[in-house]
């Protein structure tokens, strides 16, 4: 098992050389450059030339690659050409809100998707089967943004129920020694702070989290109709085992496979896909950092952005892997 | 399963009560048991600011907090251009305009204490002169470039140096006359900080990264900004919430009752008027046009306009045939309906332009030549100078842009194309990419005609109409010795009313010249709850919040 988790980890370097490739082309060929996106109207010829000749932006490109796997392996990322930080401070600074807001949206997917899954399976055929069958197709197709902006329009603007934006309001103050707010809240005892942390959380992860959440629910009910068919399970109630003792350790856990799979790629995707969340309810996270970055052309933040993206969805993927382990101990890693 | 069940259950009881006991008036803007007594307001900006040190920055976000925080030896009076006094109560410059001497007001305190005195407004001018390598990119010292023409060691540099006459007198000695320096001393970019505080917390100090880039390696600018100004800094969470307090010290007037000032970066507009409907923010700027309707018509709301400080204009370059003809550049004038275009596509927040500058700046005059939307005029200067109609042209727009005096640029030259060609010309389009192509394209003369556009950054006519044709530039491809002659003389001559006079002759001879036709200056809206009162709006967004009251 160990040799193949290092395996899979060495395997990651090639995967990053190439991606790193990649990234390094795209934000080059983004139409306009740093100098420009920061200078508009006022740039000129000798301002652009001067502002690329310092970030040495006037070189040509495989030099200029050479010079950022160069740094890239020494673990520096480069700074941002905006605000002049190193790019590692500004992601590990963004990174655990978007870990917040993700787990928050998971945790409403999973938590929902699940019992949705499971019992539309058990119910099949039925009219609650068939109505999770038009919900979670719906889930699936509704733009996020869009189905953000109607959340805040019904449960803030309207109801005004729950907050708009950010992670916390203006009159909570809380020290954030390790920036997961909720985390934090519990570290410093500040209640009032972690329910208001909460109720900020509630309408970005509903919004972030409904997709996977009608995916998880789509595949659970797959999965379990597969599993209710088998001969164990029939034996299992044969022999006058409590139902919900069936149901949990002979259904369940063996419709998790495929359902543990999905969760690891919606996670990778989540913290991934968490740019127009972030941007619509101002959560500041990695993606309104890289949202930002492409808007200046910071190549260096944009760059590092995606990178980091990169290897916490082939992480993800990674501990997906490790996990089929324990629910399938037919499995084995070599 | 069922066990599954009942622990989601507890899960989401246990989470709802927990957001249910936060329920203190958080989000509202009305103080809670937290918040200090004295009013809270939180403010939507678009972004978050670069850094907090004036000399270094360009953007409006970061001018925004800096501004509340730091003053100039002279600024501008609140809604106006006019300078007037702020930490220098008086001003002399010399016959030739090479001697600036201020008079500071005496018992004023920067926020960590330390006075302010002669010597520590020379020590900024002194720290901005002798930037180092790294800081002085455009990027970084754009404002300092231009109105102080570069460092030391450059032939260009206007400053000399600055001597402390007195306790609180402040000497300034350039290396050439300059009048437009006093309009330019009221730029948030040469405010005054702490030299204590400078030192202390590594303004600039920093290492040369990797990539060449410079990186800061102080907290100056990020944690510990110290200047004069009405609020003082509190904390910074990048991303989420600027904050500041009010100055209990501060020696000049705050009319406003705001204790805690708060600056929120919402980069999206649909999502800052939804805050400022919820009451978690009680203003915003840059209001989205097509918003305007919502929030002029929600009574728990109110919009106000920005006087206009822009210009939208279209460019020719002479260098271009036919457009070193007057006849063409006067036919073109009047062949467009420039009302129509402004009625149809600025919402309401545009006036039509008949000069390369705003009617709130001195030095506008309101009796240029001017050339009304005339068709028949149009065709009949064309056939006079021998022309047969339609007259070729091309004419060029940019493309993946919105500003604030172009929100729709392809829009606008439809409407514009449209009417010449209506009229008696044959439009050959041109359009790239704003950027680099399209401005890369305008800087290098490649059109003939173009659309283009300008934000002013400080209360001067020379900053209008000197940016633009005070030097030979291939954008517009001609040189005028009366044109630059006149900016040239009314750029030194010391004397205020003499050079309002001055810059109003020019504009005159501008616009007889008509080297482009400006069409539009506009009035960018923002957003308050209706509980808010005295906001002055600035044509250069230089808005303190000291005077803002939030009621009950």
């Amino acid at each position: 098992m160990l040799g193949y988790v290092l395996r899979r980890l060495l395997l990651l370097f090639p995967i990053l050389l190439g991606l790193s490739l990649l990234v390094f082309l795209f934000v080059r060929a983004l139409p306009g450059g740093p100098a420009i996106a920061l200078l508009g109207e006022r740039a000129n010829d000798q301002s652009v030339e001067q502002i690329n000749k310092s970030l040495g932006l006037d070189q040509p490109l495989p030099v200029q690659y050479g010079r950022y796997l160069r740094n890239l392996a020494s673990g520096d990322l480069g700074s941002s050409v905006r605000t002049r930080q190193p790019v590692t401070s500004e992601l590990s600074r963004r990174f655990p809100a978007t870990v917040e807001l993700s787990v928050a949206a998971m945790i409403f997917a999973i938590g929902l998707g699940i019992p949705l899954g499971f019992i539309a399976a058990k119910r099949y055929g039925g009219i609650f089967d068939n109505l999770s069958l038009v919900a979670s197709l719906l889930g699936v197709s509704i733009p996020v943004f869009f189905l953000a902006l109607l959340l805040k329009y019904i449960f803030a603007v309207k109801l005004g129920w729950l907050p708009t934006i950010g992670r916390l309001g203006i009159t909570q103050h809380l020290d954030h020694p390790t920036n997961f707010y909720v985390l934090d809240a519990i570290l410093t005892g500040n209640w009032s702070a972690l329910g208001d942390a909460i109720k900020h959380l509630i309408l970005p992860a509903i919004a972030l989290g409904t997709i996977p959440l009608a995916i998880v629910a789509r595949i659970t009910r797959a999965a379990t109709l597969d599993v209710l068919s088998e001969d164990y399970v029939r034996t299992a109630r044969a022999k006058g085992l409590d139902p919900s003792v069936v149901d949990r350790r002979h259904v369940l856990k063996n419709a998790m496979l495929p359902v543990v799979t999905v969760i690891g790629l919606q996670t990778g995707l989540l913290l991934t896909g968490a740019v127009l969340t972030e941007t619509v309810f101002a959560w500041p996270g990695l993606g309104t950092l890289v949202l930002e970055a492409i808007r200046y052309r910071d190549y260096s933040v944009l760059q590092g952005g995606i990178l980091f993206f990169a290897v916490v969805f082939v992480l993800a993927n990674l501990l997906v892997d490790i996990s089929y382990a324990f629910l399938n101990p037919r499995i084995r890693y070599r | 399963m069922r066990g599954y069940f009942k622990w989601s259950a507890v899960l989401v009881v246990a989470l709802l009560v927990m957001a249910a006991c936060s329920s203190t008036p958080d989000d509202t803007g009305n103080t809670g048991d937290n918040a200090p007594a004295g009013a809270t307001m939180a403010f939507g900006t678009s972004a978050d600011p670069v850094v907090l040190d004036g000399a270094l920055v360009s953007d409006g976000e970061s001018l925004r907090a800096i501004d509340q925080m730091f003053e100039g030896l002279v600024t501008l009076e609140p809604g106006g251009t006019t300078v007037v006094g702020g930490l220098a109560h008086d001003w002399e410059i010399s016959d030739d305009a090479m001697t600036y001497t201020f008079m500071l007001e005496d018992g004023v305190t920067f926020h960590d204490g330390e006075p302010l005195n002669a010597e520590a407004v020379c020590f900024n001018f002194d720290r901005w002169y002798n930037f180092p390598k790294p800081f002085q990119q455009a990027d970084a010292t754009y404002y300092y470039q231009t109105v102080f023409g570069g460092f030391k060691g450059n032939p260009d540099a206007l400053y000399d140096s600055c001597e402390a006459t007195d306790e609180l007198t402040a000497t300034l000695h350039l290396t050439r006359p300059s009048a437009s320096l006093l309009g330019a001393l009221a730029l948030t970019n040469f405010t005054i900080a702490s030299p204590a505080a400078l030192d202390e917390f590594g303004a600039d100090e920093g290492k040369i990264n990797a990539d060449s880039l410079f990186q800061a390696t102080g907290t100056y600018g990020t944690e510990h900004p110290t200047g004069t100004g009405p609020f003082k800094f509190v904390e910074w969470t990048r991303g989420d919430r600027l904050v500041m307090e009010r100055n209990p010290d501060y020696w000049g007037d705050f009319p406003g009752n705001i204790d805690e000032l708060i600056f929120r970066p919402i980069a999206d507009g649909a999502a800052r008027l939804q805050a400022l409907q919820t009451g978690e923010i009680q203003g915003y700027d840059l209001v989205d046009p097509q918003d305007y309707e919502t929030i002029t018509g929600d009574e728990n709301l109110q919009l106000l306009n920005r006087p206009a400080f822009n210009v939208g204009y279209i460019g020719f370059n002479q260098a271009v045939k036919p457009f070193e003809d007057k006849a063409v550049r006067e036919a073109f004038a009047h062949a467009i309906n420039r009302q129509e275009i402004v009625d149809a596509f600025y919402a309401g927040q545009g006036v039509v332009a008949k000069e390369f500058m705003p009617p709130e700046l001195d030095g506008y005059a309101d009796d240029v030549t001017e050339y009304d939307y005339d068709p028949d005029a149009a065709k009949k200067i064309l056939e006079d100078a021998g022309y047969t109609l339609p007259v070729p042209i091309d004419f060029a727009f940019p493309t993946d842009v919105s500003r604030p005096y172009m929100p729709d640029p392809q829009a606008n030259y439809e409407a514009m194309k449209a009417d010449l060609e209506d009229c008696c010309f044959k439009v050959e389009t041109n359009s790239a990419v704003w950027s680099p192509d399209y401005l890369g394209n305008v800087d290098t003369g490649k059109y003939g005609a173009y659309l283009l556009g300008w934000t002013g950054d400080y209360g001067d006519a020379d900053n209008f109409i000197g940016t633009f044709f005070q030097t030979k530039q291939p954008a517009w491809g001609f040189d005028n010795a009366d044109v630059s002659g006149c900016l040239d003389d009314a750029e030194i001559e010391t004397d205020a009313d003499a050079r309002i006079s001055m810059y109003q002759d020019c504009n005159r001879i501008i616009m007889d010249f008509l080297p482009g036709v400006p069409y539009v200056h506009t009035e960018p809206g923002l957003a308050f709850t209706a509980n808010v009162s005295g906001y002055e709006t600035s044509p250069v967004s230089l808005e303190p919040f000291s005077l803002v009251t939030v009621n009950e």
